[in-house]
């Protein structure tokens, strides 16, 4: 029973989709629909209901010559998104119904028999993971292959990726390998590869960490996402003293008042 | 036995709706020189990008709220009815008119009875509403809320089944001890029940609400007693001194919020300021806050019957502000998830990138 994560390598990756069909077709996952985004080859734009693993296709403005790149080509990289596992949850904090739960393996999963749809997760995710499904109502989002992992497979994505872009098994093993990967990178010249592992903000660290090329936000991942339980103690707070305010004024009016209540 | 599944009649609709939408094209393309959908691009316009400053394409990381339009109508009924049942409690407790406590009773027992049927009709099948009491988790919002309401809805429906019980068959204990208890209850979950909601959509990821989850609470509570205030007096108190002075604190409060709003520039408050939901909130802010505060400085100042007439106006400004200002925030909360720039913190561009409008992929 150890902490598992993944680490996806963008440096490795071929934007081949395997790892969105192999998710697919293990978990079940329908269609996304057919639209024509104009970004890339991405026409899916975001991990969400139905979409569970998601590849990236980051197109940006090449380092002119750098790599035998072209002034007017532009750079190509590919990254597997998928749901962050995040230390401290947003989407588990917010559930009322218990319907979230963090599972043995680290992971954080959503039974899909107790989520009774009150959306309340989708808002509270800072990554914007979980998304209701329209059809049944309901929030899904990667179970992190809970069923695979409970046997003692690999998930679903990892088990297809050809290139080892996504790798599985322990946190801090894949935590060491993700450093012996940026030096390797380092020393042939990719002096951007950085790794994505926001351990510095409330969410405390996520179990699905990205080696990227460049500034992270390029990828849609956010340089501090917070957990959103840290406002709630200050909306308490508030919500005392907007309760003692309504208590003390409706008070005053009324003792003020007594006696000389005409209708 | 089966008849064809293919209903011909939607072939045929859809075909036409098809050939109405080749028409639309060409009159786009004539007019405008170029047809905007998503996946075009004019010729020789930039390619989109994905980078720092663009972010992925503009797409926006966090998803939008998605909530039925029952959930707003939901926090008016339940800030109005906590509201009320905190003036109910109070004006007996300081022996104020007996029709003013009873009405403020029969407000905060019709809010108890539709709050949850709001709620459950979100949800799309009624049994899923069961789940909510599987367990009580003092970290979500939303538990802390559901049982607010459970709370609160025992109280109110108990106090004003019990109050009518006894004007109807004569006072007794057991009715006694029932109205009082349940009175209590519907006050003590009642100043939290008008509230809560401030807390639920502050503590999430959507920057216009956790950017404001301190006043929030506070703003919602004033929304809501001015709303209750509203009820009361076109149920007939207009001559109250308690309740014009408590629709006039809330009105000066919202007053105040509306300020607080519009005299800041920050760019996580712009959902509340620019474009639909900007206008919204500025109708729910102005109805709240400044008509009602003036309505009422006026009928203070008028004689007899021009005052309730004029607290009679004060009073529906005052409703239809608290209901617009609800769907205000849940609307502003959709304009910031789409802002794409704020969980990334890219800085507001004067001028926008050449990426396209960001069109909805999917849920």
């Amino acid at each position: 029973m150890s902490v598992t994560a993944f680490l996806t390598d963008s440096t490795l990756c071929i934007g081949c989709k395997a790892c969105e069909v192999a998710c697919k077709e293990w978990n079940g996952v329908g269609e996304d629909g057919l639209n024509w985004s104009g970004y890339s080859y991405d026409n899916t734009g975001a991990v969400g209901a139905s979409t569970w693993r998601h590849v990236k296709f980051v197109e940006e403005t090449p380092i002119a010559g750098f790599g035998g790149n072209a002034a007017e080509q532009a750079s190509w990289t590919f990254s597997s998104d998928v749901c962050k596992h995040c230390e401290e949850a947003g989407c588990l904090e917010a559930c009322p119904t218990g319907a979230i739960v963090r599972t043995e393996f680290g992971g954080v999963f959503v039974q899909p028999d107790i989520c009774n749809g009150c959306a309340y997760c989708i808002v509270s995710c800072p990554f914007g993971v979980v998304a209701k499904n329209e059809k049944d109502g309901r929030a899904f989002k990667c179970t992190f292959c809970y069923d695979r992992q409970k046997v003692g497979l690999k998930p679903a994505c990892a088990q297809a990726c050809p290139t080892e872009s996504i790798r599985f098994g322990e946190i801090e093993i894949l935590r060491a390998k993700a450093d012996e990967r940026l030096q390797t990178l380092k020393g042939r010249g990719m002096e951007d590869a950085a790794l994505y592992d926001p351990t510095h903000t409330s969410v405390g660290g996520i179990h699905a960490i990205f080696i990227v090329r460049g500034d992270p936000r390029s990828y849609n991942l956010p340089p501090n996402p917070e957990v959103p339980t840290i406002y709630a103690k200050k909306g308490w707070r508030a919500s005392a003293i907007a309760a003692g305010l309504l208590l003390g004024g409706t008070l005053l009016a009324f003792l003020t008042d007594s006696g000389r209540d005409g209708r | 036995m089966s008849r064809d599944p293919i209903p011909l009649g939607n072939v045929e609709e859809t075909a036409l709706a098809r050939e109405r939408r080749l028409f639309e094209i060409r009159r786009e393309a004539e007019q405008q020189g170029q047809v905007k959908s998503s996946g075009i691009r004019p010729a020789g316009a930039p390619f989109p990008k994905a980078s720092p400053e663009t972010g992925y394409y503009g797409i926006p990381l966090l998803k939008e709220p998605q909530w039925t339009r029952e959930i707003p109508l939901y926090f008016f009924v339940g800030g109005a009815a906590g509201a009320a049942a905190v003036v109910g409690a109070i004006a007996n407790y300081t022996g104020a008119d007996q029709k003013l406590v009873r009405d403020a009773r029969w407000i905060a027992a019709a809010g108890s009875v539709i709050s949850p049927v709001l709620l459950i009709s979100d949800l799309g099948r009624p049994e899923r509403f069961l789940a909510m009491m599987r367990v009580f988790k003092p970290q979500s919002p939303m538990s802390v809320g559901v049982w607010t309401l459970l709370g609160f809805s025992a109280g109110a429906s108990a106090a004003a089944f019990a109050g009518l019980m006894r004007e109807r068959y004569g006072p007794s204990l057991p009715l006694r001890v029932l109205e009082n208890a349940g009175e209590a209850a519907s006050l003590a979950f009642g100043l939290p029940f008008s509230n809560y909601t401030g807390v639920l959509i502050g503590a999430t990821a959507i920057p216009v609400w956790n950017r404001n989850v301190g006043d929030l609470p506070i703003h919602f509570a004033a929304s809501g007693l001015g709303a209750a205030v509203g009820m009361l007096e076109l149920m007939g108190h207009t001559r109250s001194r308690a309740l014009q002075a408590l629709g006039l604190g809330a009105a000066v409060f919202e007053t105040w919020e509306g300020v607080r709003i519009e005299g800041r520039t920050h760019s996580h408050l712009d959902p509340l300021k620019h474009g639909r939901s900007g206008w919204i909130t500025r109708v729910g802010g102005v109805l709240s806050g400044p008509v009602p505060t003036a309505l009422r400085i006026a009928s203070a100042f008028s004689g007899r019957n021009r005052s309730r007439s004029l607290r009679r106006w004060a009073a529906i400004s005052s409703i239809a502000g608290s209901l617009i200002t609800r769907y205000a925030w849940i609307e502003a909360g959709h304009a910031s998830a789409r802002n794409w720039r704020a969980p990334l913190e890219i800085p507001e561009a004067q001028e926008q990138p050449a990426i396209g409008s960001g069109p909805g992929l999917k849920g």
